[in-house]
């Protein structure tokens, strides 16, 4: 029974990696209505750029701030100048165009700063948390970073004008605009937001799975996968659809016999493809309903 | 957050491509089949390996393009399907003593039943999801190769060595015909069998079905066409096909390994289609070219950045012929037949 209590809480602790990421992902989808297939690499390269601020001597929390304006806008931009010619275009267009850059993004953050692994900074320190060995104050402070967040983002959609704006945009465009909403550009806002949360993603992971310019794929796959369980449609879901995923692949690694390490991406495609197959609105997304 | 329920009418996968575009004309087909046949003999050994690839890495985009292009669905998992094949062949070369091109068949039909299998949750998907799942099998298929329950037969991290298969006509013509030239015109004969078996199957009743599930999947199912059936079999059909080229690609390298066949092979695949102009069955030697040859000259350019030179060319083609390879040979048909005018 301890052993299933403790991997249950190291289950928690990797999940707030994927809670992190999905959020980020959720909110992308929130706004364009696809699937970010870059979204990895620039969290990657924002936390390349927090990374190299703090070698050059920017205190923690100062290159964290700077990183997040710079996710924001670089969000922005790559949504005015790349994305928004594609807005009409067909979605097997859109899928290259975010498959380019993510091989843009790549190669450049591989160019940059090379491909040796680095240390990342936590600004939680790294002892155990309460006593426990599974869990450090680190994974501790992620979850609260992930939580806070969530709520955050929870009273921005809520009780702001701009956040009310944004989901109607989403939700019915044509609507929005005759009300005098900006679409586009709640839809740039919509890439910047998602870009700013995908670097604290990325900062946050970074101590965890060490810097380098493929960090982000495993865990992009994992930030999916927990996306789709708890729906796409859902920021609330795709936080506890993390802490899930987390569980579920700790659980699978200690009682089923053969599944290792080796075994990790294969379990995420499992369970995209079973969450899909069974209940393809996740568990807290609303079902999407097709007009004939 | 809100209560309204939401309602979408979903946006078509891609642009309608017309029947006819889908192939090229009987001379024009000639021309290029004439050229493949003759310019091995001229050339060495190592260009005559690299047509070969080319002509493998052709099938592979044909199959994609079946798939995409014929029925509109997504995959980024074709690399799963190729090392399928590619690691059937291998095994049953190296473990099983069967003959190389009884091993290609084969492959075709385990891979078949995989893409039928594996369509049958892509069913329920569409359009993103589609792209999500196929894209976690992708990510997935190396670490499954790697696994050690299997390493008996797949030789794990270490992949396996294919031997190269002797020219049975080479006794006839002295050693004039070398192993790799006999392998091109093998891998040509396939291709050439498996094309003439694409444009007639987009042809067919199925290939109209797939056509009309693209254009519009509720009309299409109101006119009573199969959807689930026809999907699946596109999938099947393209998993097949795909599984040959790997069969045909393990035999060429005479190698596997779980890492040949990642996710990067499986987006230069995607990127090879988009380039040749997805739906034109022609285009898919075009894009099988490029995904052979610029990497190469993109390294040129500059060594660390050939990533984003691949990523950047990606874009001018988005932007500049969303329809590829196909957009250009239209233009230039039209400039033959403004000059014939005059």
């Amino acid at each position: 029974m301890e052993l299933f209590t403790n991997q249950i809480l190291a289950g928690i602790a990797t999940g707030a990696i994927y809670a992190c990421m999905a959020l980020a992902v959720v909110m992308i989808y929130q706004a364009i209505d696809h699937l970010n297939f870059a979204q990895g690499e620039m969290a990657t390269f924002s936390t390349f750029i927090a990374w190299q601020l703090i070698q050059w001597g920017v205190p923690y929390w100062g290159a964290f701030l700077i990183t997040l304006v710079f996710s924001f806008i670089g969000g922005i931009l790559i949504e005015r100048v790349l994305f928004k010619p594609l807005a009409k275009a067909p979605i097997l267009t859109n899928v290259a165009g975010f498959i380019a850059l993510f091989a843009i993004i790549n190669s450049c953050s591989g160019l940059i700063w090379d491909f040796t692994i680095k240390q990342f900074p936590t600004p939680f320190g790294s002892s155990p948390f309460l006593g426990s060995q599974l869990i450090s104050t680190h994974q501790a402070g992620m979850i609260g970073v992930t939580l806070i967040l969530l709520l955050l983002l929870f009273f921005f959609f809520r009780f702001t004008r701009v956040g009310l704006a944004m989901r109607a945009a989403a939700s019915l465009p044509e609507s929005a605009r005759l009300v005098g909403i900006n679409t586009s550009w709640m839809i740039a806002l919509g890439w910047g937001m998602a870009t700013a949360i995908g670097s604290i993603a990325g900062m946050l992971i970074a101590p965890v799975v060490f810097l380098e310019p493929n960090m982000m794929l495993g865990v992009l796959i994992y930030g999916f996968a927990a996306a789709v369980l708890g729906g796409l449609t859902s920021p609330f879901g795709a936080v506890i659809g993390g802490f899930l995923v987390g569980i579920f692949e700790n659980l699978a690694g200690t009682y089923i016999p053969n599944v290792g390490n080796e075994l990790k991406l294969p379990i995420a495609l499992a369970l995209i493809i079973t969450v899909l197959v069974v209940k393809p609105a996740g568990l807290f997304g609303r079902p999407i309903v097709k007009r004939v | 957050m809100s209560a309204v329920q939401e309602v979408v009418t979903e946006a078509p996968a891609l642009d309608a491509v017309p029947k006819k575009a889908m192939t090229l004309g009987y001379g024009t087909s000639l021309v290029i089949l004439a050229l493949l046949i003759i310019v091995p003999l001229f050339v060495k050994n190592f260009i005559i390996f690299q047509l070969t690839m080319l002509l493998i890495y052709a099938l592979a985009v044909l199959a994609l393009n079946i798939l995409t292009g014929g029925s509109g669905q997504f995959s980024l998992g074709q690399s799963a399907f190729y090392a399928v094949g590619a690691y059937t062949t291998a095994i049953l070369m190296e473990h099983a003593d069967i003959n190389y091109a009884l091993t290609l068949p084969i492959a075709g039909i385990i891979c078949f039943v995989f893409g039928f299998l594996f369509g049958q949750p892509a069913l329920r998907l569409s359009g993103v999801y589609l792209a999500l799942a196929t894209f976690a099998l992708a990510t997935a298929m190396p670490q499954l190769l790697k696994l050690g329950v299997f390493e008996h037969w797949t030789g794990g991290v270490q992949g396996l060595v294919v031997t190269k298969p002797d020219s049975p006509i080479a006794a006839l013509f002295g050693h004039k015909i070398s192993q790799d030239m006999w392998l091109y015109y093998f891998t040509l004969a396939i291709s050439i069998a498996i094309y003439i078996f694409s444009v007639n199957l987009l042809r067919s009743r199925s290939g109209r079905a797939f056509m009309a599930i693209r254009d519009n999947e509720i009309a299409a199912s109101a006119m009573g066409i199969d959807v689930a059936l026809y999907k699946t079999l596109a999938f099947g059909v393209s998993a097949g096909i795909t599984g040959v080229a790997g069969g045909l690609g393990a035999i060429a390298v005479q190698f596997v390994a779980p890492d040949s066949y990642t996710i990067t092979f499986a987006i230069s695949l995607f990127l090879g289609m988009v380039v040749g102009g997805v739906g034109w069955l022609p285009g898919s030697i075009v894009g099988s070219a490029f995904i052979i040859f610029v990497p190469n000259i993109a390294e040129g350019i500059s060594k660390g950045l050939s990533g984003a030179v691949f990523g950047v060319l990606l874009f001018l083609v988005i932007y500049l012929v969303p329809h590829g390879a196909r957009q250009v040979a239209m233009v230039a048909q039209h400039l033959i037949g403004k000059l014939k005018k005059n």
